[in-house]
């Protein structure tokens, strides 16, 4: 029995190494069919990837006029203006000069003020349309002014001040600050707020949480990336913006935008370029905080 | 509904009143001024079209309508450059590999973001030192590069929406790759070309802070640069400006509302066509 066991077993065997000789040709055939086939494929595939030609000049192009006007900017913050040779006195002559610092300072708070009453006035209109049936074409009569320029609509409000006869100083400015950037405010919250799928209040609520409650722990972290945008898409104009603070001013008050613009009038472009470089670096790192709250909320929601 | 819901619905419409009175009253003070062409409510003069007639006055004609016309070759010649530009670019961009498609997107981006005061100096250190000729070329320049990105921000998605398929099969069946890029991938992302078109014509018309820092001596207003000039002179207002901005408030307006009619007739036809296609 044994014997007999292991003949089949081995006749069993030679069969099998003689078919898997057999699928090993036909792999090899199947291999050079796979190579010409591969072949026809990198052929089209090369034509395909032709159409990367197309990004070419555009890259060029944003290298010559993005990418060094930018570096220029850090170029000229180390440059004197009067002997043109490397130097630091660019950064020396902002930082002695009173009138720069409250510049900055007047700036930051503007900044901060105007930032903060967008949120508070922007939040509740991004809300309450997000809820209403109609919210979607409500919301366009939010957000059209954003589409008149902004000269004009700070000469208006010019005019509305002058019809109240109020005076023009920090409150005429911020309230201006304020009319001007409230779009931009209202725009990303009110986006990231319809996104919001209607079954996490509800099962917040069902779960014992009052609608305040739901509101604070589910509604308003599922927000933070449209505040986060909303909040430099007010910020970063407001404190660099120029000409609003000069017609509501009532010329006490300079921005650091209209700094830069003096600066620059005044053939100072040395130390304009040294304020210019705070501004991009300020922008830089709110682009990168930005980014990592998008990522992390991306991947919170996906939990 | 109980008398709480009802107190929070009156209470919020209430609110979103309050706000649009905010945004929206300067703006009517302003068209309400054009007609009486004086800065108060007293209407001295009665109802008037002074303030329109003005605006064609021999005298004031000259400047405002060289500013106007200003305004809309630097926006056509820019929106046109910039559309072409990167609508080519975007697909390219497309086509590039993640990581280096990283890179391109963020400078691409960099406009966007960027204060426009800081793009604007940045612009006149770049032309002053290269020595580029003052005036148009400069502001062509500067316009077509604050304006591109937008487009390719347009674009880039819906090339991202298009099954690459198609293009092969185009391929496949013997269309040349420049005319499967015409017949099958121009038509798909049209849609997107023509917003970017729009965004790019209306940002270079809007402009003021890139035009300010780059006309320099060259004597070139469009119509916010001549705003500001204007406002800062020491004649002061002149009388034509309260007409010349309701005019424009009101076309922006109305385009405004055009547009976005549109997109909700659309989008509640969809939503018609798909409760049909539901019930059967």
């Amino acid at each position: 029995m044994d014997i007999k066991a292991e003949k089949i077993d081995s006749e069993g065997k030679n069969k099998n190494i003689i078919y898997k000789r057999k699928t090993k040709m036909e792999k090899n055939i199947e291999i050079k069919k796979d190579n010409i086939f591969k072949k026809g494929v990198d052929k089209i595939k090369n034509i395909k990837l032709n159409r990367k030609v197309f990004a070419y000049p555009y890259i060029l192009f944003m290298l010559l006029f993005i990418v060094i006007p930018l570096v220029m900017i850090i170029a000229y913050a180390f440059i004197s203006d009067k002997t043109s040779s490397f130097t630091f006195e660019n950064f020396a002559i902002l930082a002695k000069d009173n009138v720069s610092l409250r510049v900055l300072w007047q700036s930051l708070l503007i900044g901060i003020l105007t930032t903060l009453s967008c949120f508070v006035i922007g939040y509740p209109v991004a809300y309450v349309t997000s809820k209403m049936k109609s919210g979607g074409i409500i919301i366009i009569f939010f957000l059209l002014p954003m589409w008149v320029n902004f000269l004009l609509r700070t000469l208006a409000l010019k005019e509305l001040f002058n019809a109240l006869n109020l005076s023009l100083g920090f409150g005429s400015l911020l309230v201006g600050m304020i009319y001007n950037h409230l779009p931009f405010m209202i725009l990303p919250i009110h986006t990231s707020l319809i996104s919001i799928d209607k079954s996490y209040s509800e099962a917040a609520k069902d779960l014992g949480a009052s609608g305040f409650l739901a509101f604070i722990k589910v509604i308003l972290p599922l927000t933070l990336p449209g505040i986060i945008s909303g909040i430099i898409m007010v910020f970063i104009p407001t404190i660099s913006s120029f000409a609003i603070s000069e017609m509501l001013g009532g010329g006490e008050i300079l921005l650091f935008g209209d700094s830069i613009h003096l600066k620059t009038l005044h053939n100072q472009s040395g130390v304009a370029s040294v304020m210019s470089l705070i501004m991009l670096i300020l922008v830089l790192i709110s682009n990168v905080f930005i980014s990592k709250v998008n990522k992390t909320s991306n991947s919170a929601s996906l939990l | 509904m109980n008398k709480k819901e009802i107190l929070k619905k009156s209470l919020s419409v209430f609110y979103l009143v309050l706000v649009l009175l905010f945004l929206y009253l300067p703006i009517i003070l302003v068209i309400v001024y054009s007609f009486s062409n004086n800065s108060n409510f007293t209407f001295s003069k009665g109802f008037t079209l002074d303030g329109y007639r003005a605006i064609f006055a021999p005298a004031n004609r000259n400047d405002l309508f060289r500013a106007l016309k200003n305004t809309f070759v630097l926006a056509i010649i820019a929106s046109v450059v910039s559309t072409i530009l990167g609508s080519i670019a975007a697909i390219g961009i497309n086509q590039l590999k993640p990581k280096t498609k990283m890179v391109v997107d963020g400078v691409n981006q960099m406009p966007v973001i960027n204060s426009e005061t800081v793009m604007a100096v940045s612009f006149m250190l770049f032309f002053a030192a290269f020595k580029f000729p003052q005036g148009w070329t400069r502001l062509i320049l500067g316009h077509i590069t604050f304006c591109t990105p937008y487009v390719i921000l347009s674009v880039l998605p819906r090339l991202a929406s298009m099954d690459n398929q198609i293009y092969e099969a185009a391929l496949d069946l013997g269309a040349s790759p420049i005319k499967a890029l015409f017949k099958v991938v121009l038509p798909y992302i049209l849609p997107g070309i023509i917003s970017g078109f729009a965004m790019a014509f209306t940002i270079s018309i809007d402009d003021f802070i890139i035009t300010q820092f780059n006309k320099g001596s060259s004597g070139i207003d469009t119509l916010s640069t001549y705003l500001y000039s204007s406002l800062k002179g020491q004649d002061g207002m002149k009388p034509y400006w309260f007409p010349v901005s309701s005019i424009i408030i009101m076309l922006v307006i109305t385009v405004v509302l055009i547009v976005n009619a549109r997109k909700v007739i659309v989008e509640s036809k969809k939503k018609k066509a798909k409760a049909v296609e539901l019930k059967r």
